[in-house]
């Protein structure tokens, strides 16, 4: 069934899409872990948003369902990046990413 | 199901060696040697056979045991044994105690878990001398490796992980060849015949496309010659020895070596016939530099070990050229000069072994003169490094000169060339005694010797290189048992080349120009007059 | 009968045996007495042994000498090698010779070592010796001859090594065994060629099978002269004669019994072996006489400019054994079998002689410094004499007979004046000047610096043989060996008397230039001439085989101790490593740098996919 492009839907992908961008180099640029942890959050619910955008398009619940889920997940995403956080200052007394490289090659 | 169990054997003997550590210190060795014993006691069941089959007999091997392991892909768990394995167990079972005799004291650390690995390099070696399944064979194969990589990283000298990791490396690359070329071969023959096994047997008669064929034999070679070693692929031989403790030397140049010409005698001949008439020119000519290269080398050396690792490397040129003369005496030699130098290698290791033990170093500038205060070791020491030299009377020069006489039918010159290594094992056989033992007494060792109370051989050590010495001159004397215990293994290898060659024969064009025997050119034979 | 010969080599081989194992039982050293009964007396009862069997062949028709089949040594597809002894009238010669002057040398080494801490050692190798030089010569195939050439060879080298303290003597020692390895090898590789063609290596079957058939001349040639370079190197011949000189380095029993009476004439026994083999080939047979034309007069001259006594013996050797191969180059075979017995009996004696003067001297050698001693020991002085006119080949003396042999085959082989007889006879004016320098310059003239604090070093054990030699080296020539059951019998030309007077003469001269130069010379050894410097080094033998072979090889050797190849696996681990450097450096531990990397990996990805 070919389905007719109703202008909810682009404006609903330009919105997700920038919101998505906008989280993205949120994440890339700032160096405080807390604000790149708002990023993220700002990024999963683009993602979300995209979901629900497309599930009322197509008439379809699964876009919802997967809503919940995205959301489900940041909180429980959250919890845990939060308490890193709190371990990461207990540590180094600092909230700059940037400090956390003990990893590289 | 000896077989199985002198596997087994060694396999449990290792982890008992291993756990008894934390009971009492000095375990492993005592059951190391009980184990080794015991298989070696295993092993004279079949003492019966070396008389009763001979050539011409329709079943090839003396005994053999068949389970299935992994049907689904034709793999068996398959076991046999012949004159050429015999042997070569009857070699790996009697180095391996005579290094456990040799080193009863050596070892300082982590006793139970060295001896562990060394039971298991050994049950890896018996495993790859008696296995007739192609994976079978290859898993062996990468099991010898690993425990033996331990000995070498965790109980070697001064620069042993880069030694561990450069054997790791060489030998692993080229197993990964040889796998290759192993399913390749399987595939093949599925191909052809629609039976998927890997039983060499069935193997052995696969019909290869020619092209396919050399590829494959290739693959096999370049892991062969790796552990032989041969040129250009030898560089790790001289920094896994000298690393390696005295037991790790022993059993890599007695036994591991072995493997790769006893896979190029079980395995690349046989298998590949066509093929290896076609590369043997290139894998005489590898042999007789090797022969040359390893002694000039052995002769610029100032490490003691290094020394008679590349020593090894001119000697194992001489097992190459023989097999690939593929002329009966030829490879009759190669298979003798197997033994040989896994004797008169091992001695001579365990010798330098003896001597950093009491003098902490294998440097030649800082040894000399060492007969006046260690006559026994000098004595013991001459006659190795005679042996060595290839004196007639000894194993050494039985397998030399039936390897020249052999390989000469095939290639005059490649022949003549290696002979000149003959001096150059002189070359070095005597620098080593000169630098070492006669001469002046070293002012740098009259310290250590004082304060270390360098003692002479005791009697235990003075009982195993003895013991080996005695059997060295015995295979000098009296080399014909040997003969025909591997009598049975080459002959099938030499048929099924002279079969070929003389299809060859009948069909000239097929003749490439280098694979057939040439007869002299009488023109041209002025120039060998040296 | 025959069979009691198999234990001739064996007897030495457990006195060898006893010796060595000595130390395994009993800690401290045995007692002289005891060794020296072991070490002489398997020796003597070998000798004995070979005497009284060759009594009784002596009697007997030549076809009854036998073979005697010990066991199969090695039986591959048609490589066929038996240790196996085979005797004829040119091994019983060989055998008397070996064992009989190896008995009187060693019986004179009890008293020569008796202050020598190794005493044992000294005698288990002389008895290794003797086995293997008996093997060399009861070898009834051309492997099992290589066994006692090989076995001989070690056994020169321990002893010229064996006052190892001296590192010179090591060098000495390894120079003798590698130098003649390299004819060893030659000749290792003649087997193979006669291996190929003949498929046999039984000296009786390939003499059969060449009379048999058809036989291809070059092959024959190269086989020839490829043996030639095995007895070339043992025999010290041009060019591989610089070892022998040095070999000096070894007791001076060793240098008689190894050096000059047995080991080094192990050559021109297998040249004389293989004759039916040489006869074939006109090359070959050229080849050997100018070797040995050529080797003695170089060495003659250069005996003429050692200070060292030794040293002149020594020349004087390689220069005799150039005489033995001129008789087997013309074709003189029992000629060259006969000097070598009346050599091996003369030379014996002036090395033993020359043992007793050094020893007497306190181990001085240079002959400038000795002079008069012809008072102080007399019977040593005696025996030098006898040596001396014998090496000479002063008439009546056994050398005269064997050497006069010589001349003449080379004279009849070209049928008259030729370069090869020729080369003899200025030999022998050559060989009269410079043994009689020696003597004069040792035992007659002034009292030199060592002189003076002589003592008569002679024991009775060292007496004995000396003189025992004494008489064999002046009667031996009544003694020509019963070869012509080997050889064949040529036949006897009459020779003009002139030939025969130059032949007499030329050491008459040679001793008349020597009593001119040398009797009354001043201590002037250090100061020579360039040309008798030029003598002195041996003809700079050594100085081009160092520059053109040890130093290149030692050069090549050591820039390349490395293993260039190495560095090829060196290079790969190199650059990976570098590689390793390169991306390892991306990974920074930088969150966001990762992330970023990811997203402008994502977008270029993503790019290419919509672009495709």
């Amino acid at each position: 069934m070919p389905i007719e492009t109703a202008p909810g839907l682009e404006a609903g992908i330009m919105l997700s899409s920038i919101l998505f961008c906008l989280g993205l180099a949120g994440l890339m640029m700032r160096r405080n872990v807390i604000f790149m942890l708002m990023c993220v959050e700002i990024c999963t619910n683009a993602a979300a948003l995209m979901f629900v955008v497309a599930g009322a398009h197509w008439g379809n619940v699964d876009g919802q369902v997967m809503f919940v889920f995205v959301v489900t997940l940041a909180a429980a995403e959250v919890a845990i990046a939060l308490a890193l956080v709190l371990q990461f200052y207990h540590r180094k007394h600092t909230v700059d990413i940037d400090q956390l490289n003990e990893l590289r090659g | 199901m000896t077989l199985l169990a002198i596997i087994i054997i060694l396999f449990t003997g290792g982890i008992i060696a291993w756990l008894s550590e934390r009971y009492f210190k000095a375990g492993g060795r005592w059951i190391s040697l009980i184990t080794l014993l015991l298989t070696a006691m295993l092993l004279t069941n079949y003492f019966t056979f070396i008389h009763s089959t001979g050539v011409g007999t329709a079943e090839p091997w003396w005994d053999s045991l068949q389970i299935s392991w992994i049907p689904r892909f034709g793999i068996d768990f398959h076991l046999a044994i012949d004159g050429l394995s015999f042997l070569m167990l009857a070699l790996t079972l009697a180095m391996g105690i005579f290094g456990v005799l040799m080193t009863w004291n050596d070892i300082s650390f982590r006793r139970g878990f060295f001896y562990f690995n060394y039971l298991w390099t050994l049950a890896g070696v018996v495993g790859v001398f008696t296995a007739i399944d192609l994976f079978l064979f290859f898993f062996f194969w990468e099991v010898m490796l690993i425990p033996m990589l331990f000995l070498i990283a965790v109980w070697g000298y001064e620069q042993r992980i880069y030694a561990a990791i450069k054997f790791f490396i060489f030998t692993q690359a080229s197993s990964l060849l040889m796998l290759i070329a192993i399913v390749g071969l399987v595939y093949i023959h599925y191909t052809n015949t629609g039976q998927l096994t890997f039983n060499y047997n069935a193997l052995l008669n696969a019909r290869l496309p020619p092209g396919i064929a050399y590829w494959l034999m290739l693959g096999f070679f370049v892991a062969f010659i790796v552990k032989l070693p041969a040129l250009p692929f030898h560089t790790w031989l001289p920094d896994a020895h000298t690393q390696a403790p005295t037991a790790g030397s022993i059993l890599l140049a007695a036994i591991l070596l072995k493997t790769g010409a006893y896979g190029l005698l079980r395995f690349n001949l046989p298998l590949f016939p066509e093929s290896s008439i076609e590369f043997a020119p290139v894998a005489m000519t590898i042999g007789a530099i090797s022969i040359i290269y390893g002694a000039m080398l052995a002769f610029a050396q100032r490490d003691m070990k290094r020394l008679v690792a590349y020593s090894s490397v001119s000697h194992m040129g001489f097992v190459l050229l023989g097999l690939y003369a593929l002329d009966t005496i030829a490879i009759q030699g190669a298979v003798m000069q197997m033994i040989a130098h896994g004797l008169s290698t091992a001695a001579l290791f365990a010798l330098v072994g003896a001597l950093q033990h009491r003098l902490h170093t294998r440097d030649m500038q800082q040894l000399g003169g060492l007969w006046g205060r260690l006559p026994k070791l000098s004595a013991i020491a001459l006659f190795f490094a005679v042996a060595s030299l290839g004196l007639p009377g000894l194993g050494n020069f039985v397998a030399e000169f039936t390897v020249l006489v052999g390989s000469f039918r095939t290639n005059h010159w490649m022949t003549a060339l290696a002979a000149i290594g003959l001096i150059g094992a002189a070359l070095y056989a005597l620098l080593m005694m000169q630098k070492v033992f006669f001469g002046k007494l070293n002012k740098r060792l009259e310290k250590p010797i004082r304060e270390h109370e360098a003692t002479d051989l005791n009697i235990r050590e003075s009982c195993a290189l003895l013991t080996l010495a005695a059997l060295l001159v015995f295979i000098g004397l009296h080399p014909q048992p040997i003969f025909n215990i591997a009598e049975q293994t080459v002959q099938r290898s030499t048929t099924k080349i002279e079969a070929v060659l003389n299809i060859q024969k009948f069909s000239p064009e097929k003749i490439s120009s280098q694979t057939h025997p040439t007869r002299l050119e009488h023109t041209s034979i002025e120039d060998t007059t040296p | 009968m025959q069979g009691l010969l198999a234990w001739v080599p064996l007897l030495p081989l457990i006195g060898f045996l006893i010796l060595v194992a000595i130390p395994l039982f009993h800690r401290s050293e045995p007692p002289q007495k005891f060794v020296a009964c072991i070490g002489v007396g398997s020796v003597g009862l070998a000798a004995l042994l070979t005497m009284i069997v060759a009594f009784t062949l002596f009697w007997k028709t030549p076809s009854e000498l036998v073979n005697i089949s010990l066991w199969q040594w090695m039986l591959v597809d048609n490589l066929q090698v038996g240790f196996n002894f085979h005797i004829d009238w040119l091994t019983i010669v060989m055998l008397l010779i070996i064992t009989g002057v190896g008995f009187l040398i060693h019986l004179y080494s009890v008293g020569y070592m008796r202050d020598d801490m190794d005493f044992r050692r000294y005698f288990a190798y002389l008895n290794l010796f003797v086995c293997a030089m008996l093997i060399l010569v009861l070898a009834d195939n051309l492997v099992l001859l290589y066994l006692g050439w090989e076995g001989v060879g070690l056994c020169s080298y321990l002893l010229i090594g064996f006052w190892y303290k001296e590192p010179a003597n090591g060098t000495a020692a390894q120079k003798a065994f590698i130098v003649t390895r390299i004819g060893d090898t030659a000749m290792a590789i003649g087997l193979f060629l006669l291996f190929y063609e003949f498929s046999t290596l039984n000296i009786q079957q390939l003499i059969s099978v060449i009379d048999g058939q058809e036989v291809n001349t070059e092959i024959i040639t190269l086989a020839c002269l490829l043996l030639l370079g095995g007895a070339v190197g043992k025999s010290a011949q041009l060019p591989l004669q610089t070892w022998l000189p040095d070999a000096m380095a070894g007791p001076t029993p060793v240098s008689a019994l190894i050096h000059a009476a047995t080991m080094v004439t192990a050559g021109v026994y297998l040249i004389a072996r293989m004759h039916p083999l040489y006869m074939l080939s006109e090359v070959a047979m050229n080849a050997v006489a100018f070797v040995g034309a050529t080797t003695l007069l170089i060495s003659g001259f250069s005996a003429i400019a050692q200070s060292d006594i030794k040293r002149v013996l020594a020349y004087s050797t390689i220069s005799q054994i150039g005489y033995m191969f001129l008789a087997l180059g013309v074709g003189a075979w029992s000629g060259a079998i006969f000097h070598l017995m009346t050599h091996a009996f003369f030379k014996a004696l002036l090395f033993l002689s020359a043992g007793s003067v050094i020893l007497s001297l306190h181990h001085e050698q240079n002959i400038f410094s000795m002079g008069g001693l012809y008072r102080k020991i007399p019977l040593t002085f005696i025996c030098f004499t006898i040596g001396c006119a014998c090496l000479a080949a002063l008439p009546f003396t056994s050398g005269f007979y064997s050497k006069d042999h010589i001349l003449l085959s080379a004279w009849e082989y070209h049928q008259g004046v030729n370069i090869l007889w020729l080369a003899g006879i200025l030999g022998a004016l050559v060989t009269g000047v410079y043994s009689f320098r020696l003597l004069f310059l040792v035992f007659l003239g002034k009292e030199g610096t060592a002189s003076t604090h002589c003592k008569d070093a002679n024991t009775p054990v060292m007496s004995i043989p000396l003189c025992i030699l004494a008489a064999l080296a002046l009667f031996g020539g009544l003694l020509a060996p019963p070869l012509q059951a080997v050889f064949g019998v040529r036949p006897d030309e009459d020779h003009s008397a002139w030939i025969e007077g130059v032949a007499i003469a030329m050491p008459l001269i040679g001793l008349a230039i020597a009593w001119r130069l040398f009797l009354h010379e001043q201590k002037s050894g250090e100061q020579r001439s360039p040309l008798m410097q030029f003598w002195f080094s041996g003809w700079g033998f050594d100085w081009l085989y160092g520059h053109l072979l040890v130093r290149p090889f030692k050069y090549l050797s050591q820039i390349n101790h490395n293993d260039i190849i190495d560095s090829l696996y060196k290079g790969t681990a190199a650059v990976s490593r570098q590689m390793n450097a390169l991306l390892s450096a991306s990974q920074n531990g930088q969150v966001r740098w990762y992330l970023t990397s990811f997203a402008v990996g994502s977008i270029l990805f993503l790019a290419l996919l919509v672009a495709l």
